[in-house]
């Protein structure tokens, strides 16, 4: 064991030197709280998925999860409150060779930002959709969110929760999305895992982290730090795969239900878009400059760069090891 | 414990204490309590830890990977190789 705080050399030899922004370090995240812990998870799967991070493009919305955007050392837009969706869909529509993440707060991508979510999902745009749940406003100081469990305390709910939350998984599910997964922020390596499936797939991905917000909804509740809402998550979340997303309800400090829910193919809105214009103008039909195998054959070959990359990824020792 | 007599990884833990935020992660969730709360505080007055027992860390690198502020990371003994047998 050593402590190591001669920061320059910390920041060189970090697992995270390359994928955060380490000047802007020590972060703004309150002591305990889960974020921190989500973005080593998504840096872990950065690394093993093989993609070029060169074409990555990490998107938030505002509130204290929206700060991911800035602190990663990617490509990345930190957009208004509400449209990480819509600028992922128009980076995503404007340049299809890169890959969209979207890191953002339940309240961002669920309440202001609630349409583009369905609607990004109907159209299955090819996304990857991370949304940190901690059933609050955190950075607006913990008012009352669509996911906020019944009888929870916020600043604009004092006597307690009376509206009908919200089931993420159960939402972006019914509106089309093909990839769906709930895990808490203790789950690291099903994040990891999860994050890492979504990375590699096409179509709309959305993966819900709860994580506590100390310093709002845990202490408004008075449920105790975050090492207790680590545990209270390890005793009282059942893993239920392929769970009906139609029972993954949440109430107050009652189980959880985790797991990957939905994993299936279906064209993407790109594809759709392909499928409908050959059919119309024929096979002389081009997007971006390029017809439709002529893409598929750039694709193919990105894929094998994707995979050689990864082998080689796995081959080495885990991040730090 | 270990199956077919595998041979047990060991990683050395690296503590940033100044920007630990003591939140006590590592600690708490460290599967083979390798790790402890030292007394001593750090500029912004939080306790970050220590290993009280650094010969039992297995280079899991939980503590690593739920570490909210990036201020641990653990690097494996080089002569230990993942896999490797005591035959
Ligand atoms: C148009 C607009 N309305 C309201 C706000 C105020 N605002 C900033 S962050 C935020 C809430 C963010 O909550 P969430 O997405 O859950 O993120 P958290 O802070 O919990 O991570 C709000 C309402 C804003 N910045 N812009
Ligand atoms: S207010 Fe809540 S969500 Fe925001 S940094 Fe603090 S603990 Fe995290
Ligand atoms: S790597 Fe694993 S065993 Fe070693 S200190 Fe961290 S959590 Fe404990
Ligand atoms: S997990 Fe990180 S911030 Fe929390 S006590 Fe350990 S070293 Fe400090
Ligand atoms: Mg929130």
């Amino acid at each position: 064991m050593s402590t190591l705080n001669d920061i320059a050399q910390f920041k060189q030899v970090s697992p995270m030197s390359g994928i955060l922004r380490m000047e802007r370090m020590p972060h703004i995240w309150c002591p305990g709280c889960g974020i921190g812990s989500e973005v080593n998870s998504f840096a872990e799967a950065i690394r093993r998925s093989g993609i070029d991070q060169d074409k990555l493009t990490v998107i938030s919305g505002i509130g204290c999860t929206g700060r991911v955007a800035g602190y990663s050392n990617f490509d990345s837009i930190h957009t208004t409150h509400g449209r990480a969706i819509p600028v992922a869909t128009g980076m995503h529509l404007a340049n299809p060779k890169l890959k969209v993440v979207v890191f953002s707060g339940e309240g961002d991508l669920s309440g202001i930002g609630g349409n583009h979510l369905i609607h990004a999902a109907r159209r299955n745009m090819d996304m990857v959709v991370i949304c940190n749940n901690n059933f609050t406003y955190g950075m607006t100081g913990g008012q009352v969110t669509p996911t906020t469990p019944g009888g929870a305390i916020a600043s604009t709910t004092p006597y307690g929760n009376y509206e009908y939350p919200f089931s993420l998984p159960f939402l972006a599910d019914a509106a089309g999305a093909t990839y769906v997964a709930r895990w808490t922020s203790v789950h690291a390596r099903n994040v990891t895992q999860a994050i890492e499936e979504a990375l590699a797939r096409k179509g709309f991905s959305f993966i819900e982290i709860i994580s506590p917000c100390t310093t709002l909804y845990l202490r408004r509740n008075r449920l105790g730090d975050g090492v207790d809402w680590l545990q209270y998550f390890q005793e009282n979340t059942v893993i239920k795969h392929g769970c009906d997303t139609r029972e993954t309800a949440i109430d107050y400090q009652g189980k959880i239900v985790i797991g990957k829910f939905v994993d299936k193919q279906k064209p993407t809105y790109l594809e759709s878009v392909d499928k409908r214009y050959v059919q119309v103008v024929g096979d002389d039909y081009q997007l971006y400059g390029k017809t439709v195998p002529e893409r598929e054959a750039e694709e193919k070959a990105e894929q094998e760069r994707i995979a050689a990359r990864r082998a080689a990824a796995l081959a080495e020792p885990e991040a730090g090891a | 414990m270990f199956f077919n007599n595998l041979k047990p990884l060991h990683g050395n833990v690296y503590v940033n204490e100044t920007w630990c935020k003591g939140c006590g992660f590592c600690v708490q969730f460290c599967p083979t309590n390798v790790l402890d709360i030292s007394p001593g505080y750090n500029a912004k007055g939080y306790h970050p830890p220590y290993a009280k027992t650094p010969e039992r860390c297995h280079n899991c690198l939980y503590c690593q990977m739920i570490c909210p502020e990036f201020a641990i990371f653990v690097k494996g003994d080089d002569e230990c190789v993942k896999g490797e047998t005591n035959q």
